[in-house]
């Protein structure tokens, strides 16, 4: 059953790769490039039920912080400002 | 597995479908953000829920419970930081819109 869900998340991913292809602008590619990661979130949470390898959910923890700084410094650069700012 | 976290993990996989359906979907940026941060973060909280019921309190569910409240915080500001962001650099909205309130305020 676990391995049923993980398919239908790699194809939700597959599903924002392909707003990152069509997209029109850069904010567009940056909101599936965000939804991405917390998919990926997901995937590495089934991935510890199913493979029973703990190391995991410290590889979810690191991706919701770079996730969000990579988030963070697109929208600092669309508003025109320095991170300090 | 107990029952419980089976429901959690369904319920969650549904809100990540329908999310990714509205991020492709909807017509411009703000609608998008707007559906797929809030049905996709709520899904992945409710998988990682599912994951502290399946362990219970040990090293691994300590860190999903914990994972909780970072995940949910780290989106929702990044989403508004962004659409902020989209909306100064100048984006249009779709042409159904109703009523643009930041414009008036932002006088």
């Amino acid at each position: 059953m676990i391995e049923v869900l993980l398919y239908i998340l790699m194809g939700l991913n597959f599903l924002c790769f392909i707003r990152v292809l069509y997209g029109p602008t850069m904010a567009d590619r940056m909101v599936a490039i965000d939804i991405f990661g917390i998919l990926v979130v997901g995937i590495c949470a089934l991935l510890v039920i199913k493979t029973g390898r703990l190391f995991l959910i410290d590889v979810a923890i690191a991706w919701i912080i770079l996730s969000f700084i990579g988030t963070i410094a697109l929208a600092k650069y669309l508003t025109r400002k320095k991170l300090d700012e | 597995m107990n029952s419980i976290s089976i429901v959690l993990l369904i319920v969650g996989i549904t809100f990540d479908l329908f999310g990714c359906i509205g991020l492709l979907r909807l017509p411009d940026i703000y609608n998008r953000l707007q559906s797929a941060t809030k049905c996709v973060t709520l899904g992945t909280c409710s998988i990682l829920l599912a994951l502290f019921l399946h362990y219970g309190f040990t090293g691994v569910g300590i860190k999903a419970l914990i994972a909780i409240p970072l995940l949910f915080f780290a989106s929702t500001v990044g989403a508004h930081a962004l659409i902020r962001g989209s909306y100064k650099f100048g984006l249009k909205l779709t042409d159904k819109t109703v009523i643009d309130d930041y414009k008036e305020a932002d006088k």
